[in-house]
């Protein structure tokens, strides 16, 4: 064995918990804790903690960035282009500047290149900003503002984009500035043509004309998904101070360590003197990952006013220009042998993420069924829109909804039922037990042919596949503190946007320690604290907790050999339970946690941890990032109702079953599932960015014309949560976020189908496209 | 001509900013609070600032959310679309002032037994709509829980736990933490 690495053998449990466990021998770093058993043995891990701030956000108490004043704050406004696409030809600030109660003003929009003339490429853009003393004097201050615009033309249609006379986003040279709402990070290794970036074949292998030629069925269908905003409620917000020793920054952020380190870049800053802070956080669902545009803007007020600055995004801001998910078009087809086998899959698609790039429908179909011929050609088109970026499940939502349709029809034209098909070519055996369970749940054996019921109001049921990997990032830290009176503390960077990550974190230490959640002191959300992950990508859990439980095994450890050594036993015979520390098999050595804490020969015992690699290794690794063996998945079932003479589709329930590893707190899962499911109801009936294709506004920008699913809207939903074990870290606790957002459009589409016998291949599914649909009223695209 | 502008400039923004702050009396959670407020001040814009009390929170600013609902007497109210000047002689309540200091609603500990909180920033709007539903209604079935808390917008997706939440109050059984 290698000697500077000392490792040692563990015995893990693996499998589902409720088909019975097995052990699995796995090498592990000797520093990393002892293999932990099923959650059934544990005492705090498995169990429904309360959510550790929850008494703070019921009362009100909870302290969000919208909430954070500091002393001399100033109060910024943004003026926006009210052009889709301009050249800047001018821009005075010297009026503004001079305003009544005005500190600073300067022009946020860049340059493509220096020197060259700036271009504003959507309506909403940030132009220029100003920091005032109130929040009215900011706003009136930017009508003061000279600018002269040189409108171009513009093309806000992604359809209209695609044609070779449309007018240009962008030309050839400025593609190395274009945002990315995905992978990879640039759009200059793509060629463009027109408006169409690529194509992007990552995916592709085999080769598909030799597969189709052995199909003895195809499907074949062409999917549409619209432009969803991420509506926090909470709006971007940030609250800025440059001052003689450095930046402090509050912001309503996913990533407190990841926006320090964008912060000290670009404002030339030592991280030393850069801290990000927020505390209670009011939802990001991935706009808020970035320093961002807002961010930049506030600092450099700040530093230009000599004065805190505090910047907050009004609605309409928030639609326009704080990140949306962006909309596809896919060619979706797919053969099979008459078994089911699949031969070829063919996804031609194209997606519009506005002004960035990164707009492809995910690797659902590339990954979630292995078939040997693939091809997967993805092209961006820009529009003159508002960026793209991350949302809750970015790609795999979009193409769910596509491969998820075809695969039903698929079952249909092999006279198979859909569970059927999908447990011969889904290899998974956690997804298959996942469907075995939801269709108990669901009731699905009761389920009729489709457009069964005789009268107008007309049911069915459903269901799809969810996949996404399961991410882990390597660059998490956690630190646990013991202090002389007993007391403990858990710290890391690590930001609670509402998942709930601080409960869990509690839950882990207090586990180790043998103490009550309750006991633990969270300090979490602050870049003076070790660095914790991002909340993307569904991978805070799986980042951070098995850190936070090494911490606290090397803090027990530390602890437990100063008892040891005023005993003269051996270390490895203390156990702690319910408050007290003893020997093993020996009642009589016991001493209580508070007072062996008293006799610390310093006043804390500290130690702090790295996510160490999953000790079966990682399926793909690529700097900070890097993703588990195994994906993770949900199969969710959905009933539906639908009014076949007003088009309205109502949703009757749901049943969602998931799988994270092992669940350390499964009423918070459950709460993060429900909120999963919901966003992909609204999303599946309501939601969709309206622009104005004459000006390029967006003509829906607040909520009320923007539909976002409400109380009422929302179905029965029934949470089913695996036990998965698979021995793969200290906590072996992955991700839930994303999963739950992803198969839910696809499983309302089938259910429709299953109740109207018409496929809705367009979302989203509004009485209007139902109507369509059933070809009752004109239009549309079914 | 420099200074001519900086005068017009000036009249301009004043005409933006509107009329000057004006003295007002409030009654929030049983204080009386004096004030100075624009004209246009909202309700909600005043108890977050001058006031300091921000657990009444702004999502939409346009009366959609509930977000920002607090009680005018016994009633729900969406305080960002009520002028702080307009609210008189009528007892304001927040979130704060809901169940007096180092205590809880009832609603406030259902909500943290049935986790009907995530993000949390719509909870105080949501716990000041259920806490005016049960003192009107002690025991509310479903439909009038989702009816009292309809127009409430929550993105992380809250609703069956808080629905939840509400009729376990309504039964008063004891809440099932397992």
């Amino acid at each position: 064995m290698n000697d500077e690495f000392p490792r040692r053998r563990e015995h893990f449990p693996v499998g589902l918990a409720h088909l019975g466990l097995e052990t699995v021998e796995r090498e592990i770093p000797a520093d990393e804790p002892p293999a932990l058993g099923p959650n059934a043995g544990l005492r705090q891990i498995g169990k429904n903690a309360p959510r550790w701030d929850a008494r703070a956000k019921v009362t009100g108490a909870a302290r969000y960035t919208v909430d954070v004043s500091l002393p001399g704050m100033l109060h910024a406004a943004v003026l926006r282009s009210p052009w889709p696409h301009a050249r800047l030809r001018s821009i005075d600030l010297s009026r503004a500047a001079a305003a009544p109660g005005v500190h600073a003003a300067l022009t946020v929009a860049e340059p493509p290149v220096s020197g060259k003339p700036i271009v504003l490429r959507y309506v909403g853009q940030p132009v220029a900003a100003v920091a005032a003393e109130t929040p009215a004097l900011a706003q009136a201050a930017l009508q003061l503002i000279d600018v002269r615009y040189e409108p171009l033309p513009f093309v806000t249609d992604p359809d209209r984009a695609k044609q070779a006379d449309a007018p240009a986003v962008y030309r050839k040279p400025e593609l190395d500035k274009v945002p990315s709402a995905g992978l990879p990070a640039s759009a200059a290794v793509y060629p463009l043509s027109g408006n169409v970036l690529g194509p992007e074949s990552r995916n592709s292998r085999g080769d598909v004309a030799t597969g189709f030629a052995e199909a003895a069925v195809v499907v074949d269908g062409t999917y549409r998904t619209q432009v969803q905003t991420h509506c926090c409620m909470e709006p971007h917000a940030i609250v800025a101070s440059w001052h003689e020793d450095g930046l402090d920054v509050w912001m309503s952020t996913q990533f407190t360590a990841g926006v320090r380190v964008q912060l000290a870049r670009h404002f030339g800053l030592p991280l030393s003197r850069v801290r990000v802070q927020v505390q209670a956080m009011g939802g990001g669902f991935g706009s808020k990952s970035q320093m961002g545009v807002y961010g930049r803007t506030a600092v450099s007020l700040s530093r230009l006013a000599g004065a805190p600055v505090r910047l907050v995004y009004r609605r309409d801001e928030e639609h326009m220009d704080s990140g949306n998910r962006p909309s596809s078009e896919q060619h979706l087809r797919i053969g099979a042998r008459s078994d089911g086998t699949l031969t070829a899959i063919s996804l031609h698609s194209h997606g519009s993420a506005g002004i960035a790039f990164g707009a492809a429908p995910g690797g659902i179909a590339s990954a979630l069924y292995p078939c040997p011929n693939m091809e997967s050609l993805h092209y961006d088109v820009f529009t003159n829109a508002g960026p793209s970026c991350a949302m809750r499940g970015p790609g795999n939502t979009q193409g769910a909804f596509a491969l998820e349709q075809s695969i039903d029809e698929l079952a249909e034209k092999l006279a198979l039922d859909p569970i059927v098909l999908r447990d011969r070519i889904d290899p998974s055996p956690v997804h298959r037990e996942e469907r075995r369970m939801g269709a108990e749940r669901i009731g699905w054996s009761q389920r009729r042919a489709p457009a069964s019921d005789p009268g107008p109001l007309k049911r069915g049921v459903g269901m799809a596949q969810s996949l996404w990997p399961a991410n882990v990032q390597i660059n998490t830290a956690c630190e646990v503190r013991l202090w002389r009176d007993g007391s403990v503390e858990v710290l890391s960077s690590v930001q609670d946007i509402g998942t709930g990550v601080g409960t869990v974190l509690a839950q882990v230490v207090a586990e180790e320690l043998g103490l009550e959640p309750a006991a633990i002191r969270v300090r979490i959300g602050d870049t003076e604290f070790p660095s914790g992950p991002p909340s993307y990508g569904s991978r805070t859990t799986a980042s951070i907790t098995p850190p936070a439980r090494t911490a606290a095994w090397r803090v027990k450890e530390a602890f437990f050999r100063t008892i040891a050594s005023a005993w003269q036993v051996d270390a490895h015979t203390l156990i702690v339970q319910d408050g007290s520390i003893q020997v093993r098999n020996d009642p009589q050595r016991r001493i209580s946690w508070q007072e062996a804490a008293a006799a610390l020969r310093t006043d804390r015992i500290s130690a702090t941890a790295g996510r160490a690699d999953d000790y079966a290794g990682f399926r793909y690794r690529s700097g900070d990032a890097a993703m588990a063996l195994n994906d993770l998945g949900g199969a969710q079932f959905a009933e539906v109702e639908v009014d076949t003479e007003s088009g309205v589709i109502r949703v009757l329930r749901v049943v969602a079953v998931h799988d994270c590893g092992r669940p350390i707190n499964p009423r918070q899962i459950e709460s993060q599932v429900q909120g999963g499911v919901l966003m992909g109801i609204s999303y599946a009936l309501m939601e969709e960015r309206i622009l104005d294709s004459h000006t390029g506004w967006m003509l829906n920008p607040n909520f009320v014309d923007y539909k976002v699913l409400g109380p009422q809207d929302a179905p029965e939903i029934d949470v089913v949560l695996l036990e998965n074990y698979q021995g793969f870290s200290a906590s072996d606790a992955y991700g839930i976020s994303e999963p739950a957002n992803i198969a839910t459009a696809a499983a309302i589409a089938n259910a429709v189908y299953n109740a109207i016998g018409v496929r809705i291949r367009s979302l989203p599914m509004t009485p209007a496209a139902v109507l369509q649909a059933l070809g009752l009223v004109p239009g549309g695209r079914h | 001509m420099a200074n001519e502008h900086r005068k017009e400039d000036a009249a301009a923004a004043g005409r933006i900013a509107g009329p000057a702050p004006l003295p007002i009396v409030l009654r929030v959670n049983g204080e009386t609070r004096e004030l100075m407020v624009e004209p246009r001040t909202t309700l909600a814009e005043a108890l977050r600032g001058p006031l300091g009390l921000t657990g009444t929170k702004i999502a939409c600013n346009h009366g959609v959310c509930s977000a920002c609902t607090v009680w005018l007497d016994d009633l729900a109210v969406a305080s960002c679309s009520v002028l702080a000047i307009e609210v008189g002689e009528r007892r304001i309540t927040t979130i704060e002032g809901l169940a007096g200091q180092d205590r809880l609603h009832p609603v406030q500990a259902a909500f943290i037994d049935y986790d009907a909180v995530q993000c949390g920033f719509c909870t105080p709007g949501l716990v000041m709509s259920c806490a005016a539903l049960l003192a009107r209604n002690p025991r509310p079935d479903r439909k009038e829980i989702e009816t009292a808390i309809s127009g409430h917008l929550c993105r992380c997706g809250t609703y069956p736990h808080v629905v939840q939440a509400m009729l376990a109050l309504g039964t008063r059984e004891e809440p099932d933490l397992e």
